[in-house]
């Protein structure tokens, strides 16, 4: 069996009265790229500020790499590096002065700095921008420093907490690349917390965290799975009515997600002359179509994504 | 630890000098203070004991003006704090393996050598007033001065912990930092103010920080109007000094207040 990088067991957090995480159960194998899909307010970031030791759960356990969070924090924050929603970065200082100052915090020489900008410099394409200020930097740019700082202390796990936050789809693409590019070198574990879906879908495995409890764990493709193969979907205003006459007169299985319906029969093709014979009138579209993790977290949170990001986390963008 | 200390040290320092606005300000808001009062009340102001010297206001102003200036440095120099609270090298920093006490010294000690560089600028000033220093007086008020800078950046870090918009910061700190000001004797003698007055003075801590300057700066002569002896201002500062720094190692060790 391959080991752990992190394993949470029963994990529960609770910030006076209200429960941000209830019973959280997760295992990480080492060298994986493990998602954590959810709205803002779902127990992402507390799960993070567990694992990095900056609070003590309430109850369960949490260890990283076979330590526990509540034994010796060091030992864990050596071992971790974390890219955080906002860049931690300051503006008015030069990439290498930034990177100096957090390579004093992870204990790292101003020889062993020099040695592992050598190796990481050229892989994000910063070798010619290192002695601009930061502030200089377009948005792209100052998240692949932050990632280099990140990865100063050459961590075996690396948080990455919404790391694409205010991004540009280019950019995003750029960060990724390069995110792929040192995984391959590094080798290193990857816990992603993200509430897209794109991003999701490059995970080896995910769980969506939904109002601080799990609600699917699975490969992307076992999620996608959970909901169904290629499948009839119907949009239609009141698809709660829709579903219950659909299964009523036409005598097939039918889910509601979201705003749609799905129809779940081994021969959706067929039904469908049927149904617009039957509800017409009421059909805005119907897609055959694979289901993606957006329906799977419809399906298990009942409500879209976006609906559930209802309160931003960050207000500094 | 002494290279992650010096690392945060730096990182403050730099910060400041390659903000204009705050090198400035920190220079000319004092000194626009002093002049102002200095020569407003220079003709009104008379020294209530009879010491026999009577010296200008402008010169007994000059140990509170120091003062001043190392406080407001100090004081101010701990905002990013509350800026950099949910975003920013704070965070990072917080996850760090480091202790917070090694923090808090990186980041004081970089407030304190602000304070210190701001006053001691203004001590090129005081040929023109007074006797002429001494080497002693000189290193005694510049000790005084990194007492009072460390004192107020660690005071600065434990509020900057409990507080969560720059406004609010200026508003506990101004409302704190006047009257600890006005009422420390750099602003007036206490020893002809009304008797609760005169206690307010005793029981303000910053008063005996500025007895030690103006004691330093007539060094080894006597000074005029000073309280107490340097016996008794200068370990009173230190024990103060020491007293902010445990609390602000005390407070950074909870958790910073949420938004």
């Amino acid at each position: 069996m391959p080991s752990l990088a992190v394993d949470v067991d029963n994990l529960t957090h609770r910030y006076g009265e209200r429960t941000a995480l209830d019973e959280v159960d997760l295992s990480v194998h080492e060298g994986a790229l493990f998602g954590v899909l959810g709205p803002n307010g779902g127990g992402k970031t507390t799960l993070f500020r567990i694992l990095s030791t900056l609070i003590r759960p309430t109850k369960g356990t949490a260890t990283v790499f076979g330590v526990d969070v509540r034994d010796r924090p060091d030992a864990i924050r050596k071992r971790i590096g974390i890219v955080f929603q906002s860049v931690a970065l300051d503006a008015e200082l030069t990439v290498r002065e930034n990177l100096r100052t957090h390579a004093a915090l992870y204990g790292v020489s101003r020889r062993g700095l020099d040695e592992r900008l050598d190796v990481l410099l050229p892989q994000f394409g910063l070798v010619d921008r290192v002695d601009e200020r930061v502030s200089m930097l377009s948005g792209g740019l100052k998240r692949r420093v932050d990632l280099v700082r990140g990865l100063l202390h050459a961590p075996p796990l690396l948080l990455l907490d919404e790391p694409t936050t205010g991004l540009d789809p280019a950019a995003r693409h750029s960060f990724w690349e390069t995110v792929d590019r040192v995984r391959r070198n590094e080798g290193m574990t990857i816990l992603l917390a993200t509430h897209s879906m794109e991003e999701a879908e490059r995970c080896d495995r995910l769980v969506i965290l939904d109002r601080g409890a799990i609600v699917a764990n699975g490969t992307p493709e076992e999620l996608r799975q959970g909901v169904g193969d290629e499948t009839l979907w119907i949009e239609c205003s009141d698809p709660r009515a829709m579903a219950d006459s659909m299964t009523s007169r036409l005598n097939v299985d039918t889910v509601v997600i979201g705003s749609r319906v799905q129809v779940s029969d081994p021969n959706a093709h067929n039904v469908l002359p049927a149904l617009y014979e039957a509800f017409g009138r009421d059909i805005h579209a119907a897609t055959i179509r694979r289901p993606t993790l957006e329906d799977v977290f419809m399906l298990h949170a009942g409500r879209s994504l976006e609906d559930a990001d209802t309160t931003p986390e960050t207000p500094d963008r | 630890m002494m290279y992650t200390v010096t690392a945060l040290w730096r990182r403050e320092l730099i910060k400041f000098l390659r903000d204009k606005s705050r090198v400035g300000g920190a220079v000319l808001q004092p000194l626009v203070v002093w002049l102002l009062l200095g020569f407003g009340f220079r003709d009104t102001f008379q020294l209530p004991s009879s010491t026999g010297t009577d010296i200008p206001y402008l010169e007994f102003l000059f140990p509170g003006m120091l003062a001043l200036v190392a406080l407001f440095t100090s004081i101010f120099s701990t905002i990013s704090i509350v800026e950099e609270r949910k975003s920013g090298f704070l965070q990072a920093a917080l996850a760090a393996p480091v202790s917070r006490s090694v923090l808090v010294l990186g980041a004081t000690l970089g407030g304190t050598t602000l304070a210190v560089g701001q006053s001691g600028l203004f001590l090129i000033l005081l040929p023109f007033l007074g006797p002429p220093p001494t080497v002693a007086g000189l290193a005694l008020m510049l000790f005084v001065l990194a007492l009072i800078g460390l004192a107020f950046t660690a005071l600065g870090v434990t509020v900057a912990w409990k507080i969560r918009t720059t406004r609010g910061f200026h508003a506990v700190m101004n409302l704190f930092l006047i009257p600890l000001w006005v009422l420390s004797g750099a602003f007036f003698p206490p020893t002809g103010a009304p008797p609760l007055l005169q206690w307010i003075v005793r029981l303000n801590p910053f008063s005996y920080g500025v007895d030690a300057l103006r004691t330093a700066m007539y060094w080894p002569g006597p000074a005029p109007e000073v309280a107490t002896s340097l016996a008794v201002s200068l370990p009173v500062t230190i024990v103060f000094t020491g007293l902010m720094f445990a609390l602000a190692v005390r407070s950074v060790a909870t958790p910073i207040a949420p938004e």
